[in-house]
This record gives C-alpha cells, sequence and structure tokens, in this order.
C-alpha cells in the first residue's frame, strides 16, 4: 500500500535511496545536503539497507571512490550541492565518459562567491557540459519520484549515463511536504537488479578502465559515442517516466505545461518556483489575461523539438534563470531556449530574467511584473531589453 | 583473439568499447617496443649460474623464464637498457651494439 | 619468504610493450610488488609515468583488472573499488577474493594526492598503497615535488645564480602514513628485491590499510645512463639517503643496516641532478646534505631501537 506522509525534499531523497539500497555511497556533507547523508547513515546504522557507507574525506573523493565502486560492478548513489559539486567538477566528466550509471543528488545552492548556503541554480548549470543527465524537480514528491526513475534511465543499457537529481537548496529541502511513497517492494522492483558493465572484479575477464587515449587515439570517437548516449537518453527518460506512472499514478515528462494551449505570454521556470507562478498565472488569467507557464524538469539531454512544439503559438515568453549570464548572451537556460527557436518560421519574443541568486526570494509580485513586460513588449513589438535582473536592487 | 584491434584505425566511432576500456589484458604485449634499443642483451651460458637477477631486475619484462631457468631475451620488448648487464653477477651479460650487428648482417 | 625461482613461476602482471623509458625504475617496482599477490588484484593507477605508458589506448600492459580516474585520487579510486568488493562479496555476488593495490608517483602521493591517501588509510580500507618514488613531477618534466631532495636540481628549482636547486627539505612521507596508525608502512627498494618482495607480501597480507614508499630511480630525471637504476636504488640504501624500515602495527624496525654509511656524495656523483653540488662554491651545500641526512638517520635508530 503506498503511503502518504509529511517529510522533507532531503528526507525524501534519503527515503527513496533506502528504497534503492544501492551497493556503496561515497558521500561528503554540504550545507544544504547535509540532512540527506546523515539520513542515509542512521539507515546503515539500524540496518534497514546493506550499503556499504563510505564516508570520504572530501567532495572529490566522494566522486572518485564512486567511480571506484561504479567500474568494480556496484549500484552507487552520493549526493552534494554548490561548493562540493564544484570540487568534484573534473571527475563529473570522468564519470560520465567512464559511462558510469551514478545517481547524484545535487541540492541547488549558489557558488561562492560570496559565500552563501541558499537557492539558486549556478552549481548545477556550471556542470551542464559534464555529460551528466540533469533533472529538476519542483518539489518532494517530484525529488523522490525522480531519484527512483532516475536509477533506471542511468541504467539502461543505451544509456549509461551518470544522473543528477536536483532540488532546490532550503526551498524543497528544509520544507516539509506532502508526499506519496511507494512501497519498498514496488519501488525495488521498479528499480531492478544492478547489472555491471565490464566490472573490474570479474576474475575470468580483466579489464582496464580510463585509459590515455592521447594524439593518435580515438579521443574523439569516445566522446562521440558519449553525445550519442545523451542523444538516446531522452527515449529512455520517457519509457522510464510511462513505466512509472503505471506503478505510482503520476505522470512525468521532460516538461510539464500549465493553461498553456491558449496563452498568449508565458514564463518558463525550473525547479520551486514553478509553484508561485502557477498560482500567478490563475490570478492573471482571473484578471482576463491569457497567460501560461511552462516548467522544465529535463535540462540535460534538452528537449528542444518538443518545447518549441508547445512554445511556438505564444506571443512572448519570459524564460527564468537562477543562474547568472557570465558575460553570454543571458542565463543558461534562456540561451537554450532562445537557439531552439531559431528553428521556428516565426518564434516569439524572448526575454530572459535572472532571478533569486543566492536564495533571494522571488515572490508573486516579482513574477507578475514580468508578465506585464511579456504585454508591454508585444505592444511594442520588441524587447527592449534582454537580459533583466529580476529582484536585484538597481 | 580475445579482442580484435587489427583495423581500429578504420573503426566507426561506435565500434569502440563504451568508455574506452580496454578488453584485453596486457595485449601491450602485441605492441613491439625492441625498435627502441640501440643495443641489445647477449647471454653467456656457460658464464650463467641462472641466479634470475636479471629476470626480478628486467623493468620490460622481457627476460624469458621456462622452468625457472632463463632461455633468452624477449627481443620484441626488451629496450635495450643494460640493467641485466650491469646487474650480472657473472658478468655473463654483454651489450651489444645494434648498428654492429646491423653492420655484421650486411 | 621470497625466493626468486618460486617467483619466476608466479605471473608476471606487467607485460612486456609498455612506453615506460629504457631503464625506468617505475617499472621493476611494479612487477616486484605484483609478484608477492597470491589473489587475484585490481591494480588503481594515478595519473603519470605508470599510468600514461602502460596504458595508451587500445593497448594495456596490465594483466589483472586496472582503473585509472584522475590524478589525486587513486587512493580515493581504489577506496570505492574496495567498498563495492566488501559489500559485493557479502551480497554472493562476486565469489573470488581480491587484494586492491594503488600506484601513485610521489607527484600523485605527497602532493596532490596525500588528502586522499590520508582518508583512505584513516577510513581502514583493505588495500596496499605504492607510492613509486622518483622524485618530482616527472611525467610532466622533472618539476620538484614535495619528495625531491634537498639540493637536487629540477625544471622549477633549477640551478641558476640566485637559487642552486631546490631550498626545502623533503616530506618523511612514510612516517605521515604511519602516523594513520596502519597495521603496516615500509620503505623498499627495487635494489633489495627480496626486501622489497616479503615487504609487499606483508602489506597484501595486512588486515587493513598498508602503505609501501620505493624509490624509484628515473634515468631522465636523475640524468644518469639507464643501465645505472638499481645501482643507484642500491646506493641510495648504502648511504641512508633511503633506508630500508618497516612499520607493523606501530613498532618502527630498520630491515636495513649498512655495515657502513657510504658518504652521501657517492650517490650524488652519480646523478646529474646534483652535478652542481661539486662545484667549489657550493661546498657548504654539499656538506650540508651529508649534515642532513646523518640528522635523519640518527632520528631513524632511535625510533627503531638501534642507537
Amino acid at each position: 500500500m503506498a503511503k502518504t506522509v509529511a517529510l522533507t525534499g532531503n528526507s525524501a531523497c534519503a527515503y527513496a535511496m533506502r528504497q534503492i539500497d544501492p551497493d556503496v555511497v561515497a558521500a561528503y556533507p554540504i550545507t544544504p545536503q547535509t540532512a540527506i547523508v546523515e539520513d542515509f547513515a542512521t539507515f546503515v546504522a539500524n540496518g534497514n539497507v546493506d550499503t556499504e557507507y563510505v564516508t570520504v574525506e572530501s567532495e572529490h573523493s566522494a566522486m572518485s571512490a564512486c567511480i571506484g565502486a561504479a567500474a568494480a560492478g556496484a549500484r552507487v548513489m552520493t549526493a552534494t550541492s554548490s561548493q562540493g559539486l564544484a570540487l568534484m567538477w573534473e571527475m563529473l566528466y570522468i564519470a560520465a565518459s567512464l559511462r558510469l550509471p551514478i545517481v547524484m543528488h545535487n541540492v541547488n545552492r549558489a557558488l561562492s562567491g560570496p559565500i552563501n548556503i541558499h537557492c539558486d541554480h549556478s552549481d548545477s548549470m556550471g556542470a551542464r557540459d559534464s555529460g551528466w543527465i540533469q533533472i529538476f524537480s519542483e518539489n518532494a514528491q517530484e525529488a523522490y519520484d525522480n531519484t527512483v526513475q532516475a536509477v533506471r534511465i542511468a541504467e539502461a543499457a543505451q544509456v549509461r549515463l551518470p544522473v543528477m537529481v536536483l532540488l532546490d537548496g532550503f526551498i524543497i529541502s528544509h520544507a516539509i511536504d506532502r508526499i506519496e511513497l511507494l512501497d519498498d517492494e514496488v519501488a525495488k522492483h521498479f528499480v531492478g537488479e544492478f547489472k555491471p558493465v565490464y566490472p573490474l572484479l570479474d576474475v575470468r575477464n580483466p579489464v582496464s578502465w580510463g585509459p590515455f587515449d592521447g594524439l593518435h587515439g580515438y579521443y574523439f570517437e569516445h566522446k562521440r559515442m558519449q553525445e550519442e548516449a545523451m542523444k538516446r537518453a531522452k527515449g529512455v527518460i520517457a519509457k522510464v517516466a510511462d513505466d512509472y506512472a503505471k506503478i505510482s499514478g503520476r505522470s512525468y515528462q521532460f516538461f510539464e505545461t500549465y493553461r498553456l494551449d491558449d496563452a498568449q505570454f508565458a514564463v518558463i521556470v525550473l525547479g520551486s518556483t514553478a509553484g508561485t507562478a502557477r498560482v500567478v498565472v490563475d490570478r492573471l488569467r482571473e484578471s482576463g489575461v491569457p497567460a501560461g507557464m511552462l516548467k522544465l524538469r529535463v535540462f540535460r539531454p534538452f528537449p528542444a523539438a518538443e518545447l518549441i512544439d508547445v512554445l511556438k503559438h505564444l506571443k512572448a515568453v519570459a524564460v527564468l534563470d537562477r543562474s547568472e549570464p557570465a558575460g553570454g548572451l543571458g542565463g543558461p537556460v534562456f540561451t537554450e531556449v532562445r537557439s531552439a527557436m531559431y528553428y521556428l518560421d516565426q518564434s516569439p519574443l524572448i526575454a530572459n530574467y535572472i532571478y533569486g541568486l543566492g536564495g533571494r526570494d522571488v515572490g508573486m509580485f516579482d513574477i507578475m511584473k514580468v508578465y506585464s513586460d511579456l504585454h508591454d513588449f508585444v505592444e511594442k513589438g520588441t524587447v527592449e531589453k534582454v537580459i533583466n535582473f529580476l529582484g536585484a536592487k538597481e | 583473439m580475445k579482442w580484435d584491434i587489427s583495423k581500429i584505425k578504420e573503426w566507426k566511432y561506435y565500434e569502440h568499447p563504451q568508455a574506452s576500456t580496454i578488453l584485453d589484458a596486457g595485449n601491450a604485449e602485441n605492441y613491439e617496443t625492441g625498435g627502441w634499443r640501440s643495443q641489445r642483451p647477449v647471454r653467456n651460458t656457460e658464464k650463467c649460474t641462472q641466479c634470475l637477477i636479471c629476470y626480478i631486475y628486467c623493468p620490460d619484462s622481457s627476460i624469458m623464464v621456462e622452468k625457472e631457468e632463463v632461455v633468452g631475451f624477449d627481443l620484441k620488448h626488451c629496450k635495450g637498457c643494460g640493467i641485466c648487464a650491469e646487474e650480472c653477477p657473472k658478468d655473463a651479460i654483454t651489450m651489444v651494439s645494434e648498428a654492429d650487428l646491423a653492420k655484421e648482417g650486411e | 619468504m621470497a625466493n626468486l625461482r618460486e617467483l619466476t613461476r608466479k605471473k608476471d602482471l606487467l607485460a612486456g610493450g609498455h612506453r615506460l623509458c629504457s631503464g625506468c625504475g617505475a617499472s621493476i617496482v611494479v612487477r616486484q610488488v605484483l609478484m608477492a599477490a597470491d589473489t587475484p588484484v585490481v591494480v588503481g593507477c594515478a595519473t603519470g609515468c605508470l599510468e600514461v605508458s602502460t596504458t595508451v589506448y587500445p593497448y594495456t600492459a596490465w594483466k589483472c583488472a586496472y582503473i585509472h580516474s584522475a590524478f589525486e585520487n587513486v587512493a580515493a579510486s581504489i577506496s570505492g573499488v574496495e567498498s563495492a568488493y566488501r559489500v559485493l562479496k557479502k551480497k554472493g555476488k562476486v565469489e573470488r577474493e581480491f587484494r586492491f593495490v594503488a600506484f601513485g608517483g610521489d607527484g600523485g602521493t605527497y602532493d596532490i594526492g596525500i588528502q586522499a591517501l590520508s582518508g583512505a588509510l584513516e577510513r581502514g580500507h583493505r588495500m596496499v598503497y605504492v607510492c613509486y618514488d622518483n622524485g618530482a613531477y616527472m611525467n610532466t618534466g622533472i618539476q620538484r615535488s614535495g619528495a625531491t631532495p634537498f639540493g637536487a636540481w629540477s625544471s622549477t628549482t633549477p640551478v641558476g645564480k640566485v637559487t642552486t636547486g631546490k631550498m626545502q627539505e623533503r616530506k618523511d612521507l612514510t612516517a605521515i602514513a604511519a602516523a594513520h596508525n596502519i597495521p603496516y608502512v615500509a620503505q623498499a627498494s627495487p635494489s633489495h628485491w627480496k626486501d622489497l618482495v616479503n615487504k609487499a607480501e606483508k602489506a597484501l597480507n595486512a588486515d587493513g590499510p598498508a602503505f609501501l614508499n620505493v624509490i624509484a630511480p628515473c634515468p631522465r630525471g636523475w640524468r644518469y645512463p639507464s643501465d645505472k637504476t638499481i645501482l643507484i636504488a642500491g646506493l641510495a640504501v648504502e648511504t641512508t639517503f633511503w633506508p630500508l624500515y618497516e612499520i607493523e602495527n606501530g613498532t618502527w624496525k630498520l630491515t636495513n643496516k649498512p655495515r657502513e654509511r657510504k658518504p652521501v656524495a657517492e650517490w650524488l656523483k652519480l646523478q646529474g641532478r646534483f652535478e652542481h653540488l661539486f662545484a667549489p662554491e657550493n661546498e657548504a651545500l654539499l656538506q650540508e646534505v651529508q649534515t642532513r641526512l646523518d640528522r635523519k638517520w640518527e632520528n631513524l635508530l632511535k625510533l627503531c631501537g638501534e642507537s
């Protein structure tokens, strides 16, 4: 019997990890991920899991140990945030290129400096080229559901790529929410048995992992293979979501639209801000504004074709980025969406709103202002300022 | 052969093993480093007492041993470093110049 | 107990055909250490000479399972492999008994790798960490490391008008490893193969982490002809630059005490990287090298209960 409980986002993630019962977890604490590793440590101490829990001395060693364990033939999970993710940066690329199906929670937190422990997406956005699949969660329920699905996505034979499950630091990780949990047996059955590829511990077939692939080698070909796997991941993500719907009753796609079909103005958002945006859409609709919203769930691989299909009818779109442009043409989500729109013969007006950096709160009125701007852009027929900073004192 | 890489230069990207893993343990044996050397070891079987010191000191695993006795040098891999000659307690190994051998061969 | 005839019957886990330099000390160390193994092993390698030269895709010189991931983390990677082994063995998914050996150069061990090493030793993984100490970052072109000897030339501590080689003392990593209270720590040399193989055996049988620091002379970096590798390793031992000792469950024991300690100059003069020490204006520096070594030797004798 599925049960409904009140859990924080972090506890929901740890709960999922308990049900998955990975072979090895190698992790290091960092705010706001800490409760995941602490909750899990309690499960280990009480024998609720058979996991070998390695309390490493840094995040770089955490990912290194995960890589060693996964290559050895074990199912591996870990979690981190911000500086921890940044510290393991080189290992992220290596984990992906070694095609290891590691599942990691990254509780989104602003990257230093200045040092700030609150939510923004700069950490995972900084790792968007690492070759990891990136799936965003709006709330604790999604964090839980995404974790269980992530294992199947990562381990699919045509994929074999690590998956990052993202949830907003403090806003989701530390807030208690009502969530529906699968039965232990159902979750365990869903993820299934781990099938290792070229395991180090196969005594009959000793292999060498991580060779030197130099100038006269085949680095380019190996990277090409990796890209191909990322492409195939899209189909697998959809299939796993279908299977998950059957056992949970909850459906997931690459993104979720809200009142978008007949909208003229829309906001694209990732993570918890979707909740606020939805309320704003309803309010605006009450006053007759044709507002809609799109919450992007899968950021890597980026679902361009599917996205522009649902956006193309809009008059204006605002992309909300919770990380800075850093000299680029906008935040990461904006640049991807606008690039995708290049395929359209006629694309909506599009603007970028950088918001919520360092945990700066974004409220209904902030988002209402965005829709108001969109309306103005359409009136004037142009986007006056492409990149806007929503909520900064300027 | 465990893993046939004879045509690897023509492989399409998807023909490589996943994650650039090398599937044939020890296949470096098929790669000849013997061409590196400018001198090669020659053993005087009369002086050799089969102490096996050359075996334990060779950086390239190129002292061939069968049934606990040295039988020769693996010239496909020997780089001619000269450690075996230097360390042999009976001076049973001398290093001979490849250039000289080549000349003799002419 | 190591016996050469018996050792020839062991599988040589490092195949010929690797691209290490002619006369390289590192491969001799690897061969000797792995000959002590009686079970299947998984080898980990830090980025460096050994790693790069033994696994040029699509060739591998390793006849056993092997993994390389990055430079500073072989201790952490192997911790992961060992952890996976423990849990999978418990679950009955792995039948055979394995041992885990991590190889790192002094670069990947003394300096950038010291954190991962320390963490792995503290956590008590059943693994053997072997540092092949060639006294510099050799793979990138002989730059100084924390293991480079005092007074040595290196490409980042060159001999010039103002400075004459490395002016800092080298780290005592063997003592640092011992400070982690692990079951077995030892210093060894490929020149003293019997001592090394015995130590490797002890390390592999230790019920917990073991650390072996092994001198690995480098013809390129130390500037000597390739046939002198074993000779130079042996002299390092005889001059007590590289004393042979072990620390078994906290007890320090000398495993080799030279009958007469040769002056370190006999070792230095064979290597081009110390050539400048023999210039007349550097006489004081040369003497300083000996003085510092004498002090270290005295300390070691005390620790080993030999003075």
